[in-house]
């Protein structure tokens, strides 16, 4: 076949491409998605999964290795057939959030870091690009398999060229589709139609070259299963550690290699396709590989010893001079390579546009930023980042000098872009997960990668010495690169993936553990976690599709009310709807509540604009709401202060009028107690003044005298009390008492008391019952006032206590630093209303005994007990009067409290 | 206000649903241990390919297979019979539903 | 002989008006409560009452409404003696329809010269 016409037919299908992809873009953007939208290009885009490494290597990683070419399909297999469980999680998350990127979708979950979204885009960038190269790789073997007359001598006579242009025309193509438009969402409408044309390509290619190997050269399917089971190759047998490894390797890449996250995350419309992929996806990989096997075996039995395996999808058909089946395989193997390189150099642009190469140009350039139209810069970015992709392509296939194996390439770069499995995983099923975890995980994952499995491959004596592979990085023997802590007969690829695998899930679980998330992060992480969630609960309330979370609503709200009102605010309605806490869920009537409560803060438009789009389908970022709140924020203080500068004149306002009030009152209470002194200083003064009138008038029998003149004794007694009594409480009520604290006995100052009192209506009989034991008790206080105290009580028993047979009993307990001393009297006690006038000033219960007193005893008492840092009080409920002495056991005047009298 | 709470017994469709997610959730747990199974063979020499192929291929077949079968009613989106309670069950006495 | 009723809850007080009116020849029944000071009047037919302001039970001008409500006793002259000397409790005495008034402590030759006036002698 000649060469010249290969070349044509090969620029006629890419020009084809470019119509298809041009032709899906006017669709597209004329709104007729109709074709776009059919479930069977979802699911031919996926096949970029199967690149050239399918197309031609899988053949000659079966001639090599028997069954286990398999597992690089069963992985993606039991991934789809298992889709209800993380890519469906993986797409609806995708789409709430509008992840551009496997990178965006990380950076994203952990708090819209972007350290984790650049070491995701350098993982993705180092893992690819030989994988980019390999493709290429396979472009310039094709070629070089038609250019030369034999085909066991395949040298190409320019490579570097070949490559060259390949590439070209892939930025070429990737750049006039891939950056197009610039959508929030990165979606490409042409490239995903082209990609679906090619993968019909591919899959018709290698079915055709099967069929005709099967039935043309092998004799059917049933001689074609009994030649496969009477190989023996030793190479062949199989390694269990490697098949178990290899699936879950796979299946491991089908979810983070970034091409794969582009079709089926970002470039996904409708998540029911997912559900039709979960099954037909897996049939186009098993149709891919149903024929992989036997031509394998039937290849190496015709071809020559020595034929690349890599090739023989190709050189089959061209050795058997079916020029025709050997071109639809080159288109295959070319639809293979181009459409796995278009999608990669897409996916990393974007990465590395978005995470390195803006962020890098605003920090230089920050008058852009807010010069506002940031498109053209970004469509420059992403056009240089794309070349650039490809570029590093290039260079590493010339670097590298063609490798022969494809297959190891391509298992390397899984290993690597799957280093990011563990961040991503647990990002949407963990909300403990932190930006430090992800980001050791990754990093120790991939320094693990690199050193056990990456850097070796490069061959001994190239990227690592043979003295590290023999003894270890520093010397140090337990860190040889394919023995780490003396793993010794390991796979090195299963010793490179269960070391990287299990430090980096480690590290991750523990950074995580040991990190605390910001509020972002953790925002995030709940509404990725809950991506559900929200949704069902959503629905049920008739808003269409959010993400907002009672988490992300607090913090909002939190920015707008204040903390603790909105802590407060969300508190009540949680109560409110019988749960604890402070996170509602969010039923309508809290949510027009919280619109309510906002709109008294923020006006209500503003309230109701930020309510709508948090659970709108227009996803707002928590972001953009936490800024808008911010400013809210400062306005809000602003007029808290106002405000809090208003409530305090009116608190002052109140505290005068509370002054004035007490103010009247005391005088009120001032005039009162005057005329009651006048009172009681008036009553013994007119017995008196009459009885030495009468005495002065003479003329009286001497009893008579005797008795006037007793009376007038006592009265004059009697006022000197009075008096007495005055002038104690005046000084104790200003708190100019002198004190003369000392330390004694309690039951002494008992019996002092009780000896002084018994001058009380001497003539009654009076039971005392007291516990002396409990009384060996030393006071520091002022033990005469104490006395005074106990006096007036015992006293009072005596001359108020009614019972045909009165007994008092005193009680004392002590308690903390406190001593109680209870008198309690079996007499009627103190009817309630009266209960609370008795420490008042003149306040006497009974007017019969009043030869006692002026009324002041008991207010005296209050007022000692004040002064010795104590209270009396009456006691309720003791079947008879009851009073309660209680105070401090050493008594510190530096602390004494002065009641207000 | 309370909140709705999911009614203990769903309709016969909304019960059908949910049996079939747990179906989705099993397939891939089948499918691993299906495909481990070929590990305890042992393949000496690399004899016996052409057996397990066969198995592989059939595994991979079923797996797709039951996937396409379990799909149609995945994909279905979540309607609000969801928390209707089986009109054939009796409420319960003085509990209406919220 | 003409009869003073003495309603005083204070002994020596009561003690030393009875000496005094007596002595004038009065005759003079001591009672040291409100609510009994008007029983007595019911009981006695006093010419003249004597009443403390501040007694137990019913206070002085208590009493003094009870008697000016009752037509028996309507116009009977009643003297109120205090020891709150304040021009308020004089009001408030008078305003309750007292035929005199007087503060403690009082001079002896006062208040008998304001009895016998009440009493028409």
């Amino acid at each position: 076949m000649p060469f010249n016409l290969l070349v044509l037919v090969c620029l006629a299908y890419v020009a084809f491409l470019f119509a298809v992809a041009f032709a899906g873009e006017r669709r597209a953007s004329s709104g007729k998605r109709r074709f776009l939208r059919a479930p069977i290009v979802y699911t031919l885009s996926l096949s970029i999964y199967c690149t050239a490494w399918t197309f031609y290597g899988a053949v000659g990683y079966a001639a090599r290795s028997g069954l286990e070419f398999l597992t690089i399909y069963m992985g993606p297999t039991l991934v789809f057939v298992g889709w209800w469980w993380i890519l469906r999680k993986l797409v609806r998350i995708g789409r709430q959030q509008r992840v551009t990127s496997i990178a965006d979708l990380i950076s994203s979950r952990y708090g819209k870091s972007n350290t984790l979204g650049v070491l995701v885009t350098l993982i993705a960038v180092l893992a690819a690009t030989p994988y980019i190269a390999l493709q290429l790789q396979s472009v310039t073997l094709s070629f070089g398999v038609f250019a030369s007359e034999t085909p066991e001598n395949w040298a190409l006579p320019n490579r570097d060229a070949t490559v060259f242009w390949v590439a070209a025309g892939l930025a070429l193509f990737t750049i006039v589709f891939g950056t197009r438009n610039l959508d929030a969402k990165e979606q490409h409408h042409g490239i995903v139609i082209a990609i679906a044309v090619e993968a019909v390509v591919k899959l018709v290619a290698l079915l055709a070259v099967g069929i005709f190997v099967v039935w043309g050269l092998g004799g059917g399917a049933m001689a074609m299963i009994d030649r496969i089971e009477n190989i023996a190759n030793p190479a062949w047998e199989m390694r269990p550690s490697r098949w178990a490894g290899l699936i879950f390797l796979s299946a491991a890449a089908v979810i983070s290699l970034p091409r794969m996250f582009q079709v089926m995350v970002v470039e996904n419309i409708d998540e029911g396709d997912l559900a039709r992929a979960s099954w037909a996806f897996p049939l186009y990989l098993f149709l891919m590989n149903i024929f992989i096997l036997p031509i394998a075996v039937v290849g190496m039995d015709l071809m020559p010893k020595g034929a690349n395996p890599d090739m023989l999808v190709l050189t089959l058909p061209l050795s058997q001079g079916q020029g025709g089946l050997a071109m639809l395989a080159f288109l295959g193997g070319f639809s293979s390579a181009t459409s796995m390189v278009i999608v990669e150099t897409i996916a990393l642009a974007t990465m590395v546009s978005n995470h390195i190469v803006m962020p890098l140009w605003l920090r230089l350039r920050p008058a852009t930023a807010l010069s506002g139209d940031l498109r053209v810069g970004i469509l420059l970015s992403r056009r240089l980042s794309i070349m650039a992709v490809l570029a590093l392509g290039v260079g590493y296939f010339r670097l590298s000098g063609g490798s022969n194996a494809l297959a190891a390439i391509g298992l390397i770069a899984f290993a690597g872009m799957a280093q990011v499995l563990p961040a991503l995983l647990g990002g949407i099923f963990w909300r403990g997960g932190t930006k430090l975890g992800a980001g050791l995980g990754m990093s120790i994952g991939v320094v693990i990668w690199a050193y056990t499995l990456f850097l070796p491959s490069f061959g001994e004596g190239a990227a690592l010495s043979a003295q590290v592979f023999r003894e270890g990085l520093f010397g140090w023997h337990w860190l040889r690169p394919q023995a780490l802590f003396g793993t010794e007969g390991m796979d090195p690829l299963i010793h490179a993936l269960f070391w990287s695998f299990c430090l980096n899930t480690a590290a991750y679980a523990l950074g995580s553990m040991l990190s605390f998330p910001d509020p972002v992060e953790r925002v995030q992480g709940a509404s990725f976690v809950n991506a559900f969630d929200n949704e069902q609960q959503a629905e049920r309330l008739g808003w269409s599709q959010g993400q907002a979370e009672p988490e992300a609503l607090l913090n909002m709200a939190q920015r707008i009310l204040g903390d603790e009102a909105a802590l407060s605010f969300f508190e009540a309605e949680t109560a409110g709807q019988g749960k604890a806490g402070y996170l509602p869920d969010l039923t309508p009537a809290f949510l027009a509540a919280l619109e309510r409560r906002f709109a008294g803060s923020v006006g209500a438009a503003t309230a109701h604009a930020m309510i709508s789009q948090l659970f709108g389908r227009a996803t707002v970022t928590v972001e953009d709401l936490m800024a808008v709140a911010n400013e809210t924020a400062q306005i809000m203080e602003y007029s808290a202060r106002l405000e809090s500068q208003q409530s305090e004149l009116s608190r002052t306002a109140r505290q005068l009028r509370d002054v004035n009030e007490k103010l009247t009152q005391i005088s009120a209470q001032k005039d009162a107690f005057l005329s009651q002194i006048s009172h009681e200083l008036r009553t013994p003064m007119t017995s008196i003044r009459a009885f030495s009138e009468i005495l002065t008038e003479g003329d009286l029998p001497a009893q008579r005298v005797a008795d006037y003149g007793q009376i007038i004794h006592t009265e004059a007694q009697r006022l000197t009390r009075l008096l007495d009594d005055l002038l104690d409480i005046s000084v104790l009520e200003n708190g100019a008492v002198q004190l003369t604290l000392g330390t004694a006995n309690l039951s002494d100052m008992i019996e002092r008391a009780l000896a002084s009192a018994s001058q009380t209506r001497p003539e009654r009989r009076f039971e005392i019952r007291r516990d002396v034991a409990q009384e060996a008790i030393f006071l520091r206080t002022d033990s005469d006032r104490l006395v005074q105290v106990f006096i007036n009580l015992i006293s009072n028993a005596r001359k108020y206590c009614d019972a045909a047979e009165p007994v008092l009993r005193i009680a004392v307990r002590q308690k903390g630093g406190r001593i109680m001393i209870d008198f309690i009297d079996n007499g009627a006690g103190i009817p309630k209303p009266a209960q609370a006038l008795i420490f008042e000033k003149f306040a006497r219960l009974s007017d019969e005994s009043r030869a006692g007193g002026a009324g002041l005893g008991l207010a005296i008492c209050r007022e000692i007990m004040a002064n010795l840092g104590g209270t009396v009080a009456y006691l309720p409920g003791q079947k008879g009067a009851a009073f309660r002495v209680s105070l401090p056991l050493r008594f510190d005047p530096g602390l004494a409290i002065n009641l207000p009298a | 206000m309370l909140r709705p709470r999911a009614p203990l017994f769903l309709a016969r469709s909304v019960y059908r649903r949910r049996r079939l997610r747990d179906a989705a959730r099993m397939l891939p747990l089948l499918g691993v241990f299906l495909l481990l199974i070929p590990l305890l063979w042992g393949t000496p020499d690399g004899k016996g390919a052409g057996a397990m192929v066969v198995y592989v291929f059939a595994i991979w077949a079923m797996l797709i297979g039951l996937a396409a079968y379990l799909a149609p009613g995945l994909a279905r989106p979540e309607s609000d019979a969801e928390t209707r309670i089986d009109p054939v069950l009796p409420k319960p006495e003085g509990e209406d539903a919220v | 002989m003409r009869h003073v009723l003495l309603i005083e809850d204070e002994a020596n007080i009561a003690e030393a008006l009875r000496f005094i009116l007596s002595r004038d020849g009065w005759s003079v029944s001591v009672v040291a409560d409100g609510a009994l000071g008007l029983a007595a009047v019911a009981e006695l037919h006093p010419d003249l009452v004597i009443l403390d302001l501040m007694l137990p039970s019913l206070s002085g001008l208590e009493v003094v409404a009870a008697l000016r409500a009752d037509a028996a006793t309507a116009a009977l002259p009643v003297l109120m003696l205090t020891a709150k000397g304040q021009e308020r409790d004089r009001a408030a005495a008078e305003a309750a329809g007292v035929s005199d008034f007087m503060t403690k402590p009082f001079d002896n030759a006062e208040i008998r010269a304001r009895v016998r006036a009440l009493l028409g002698a």
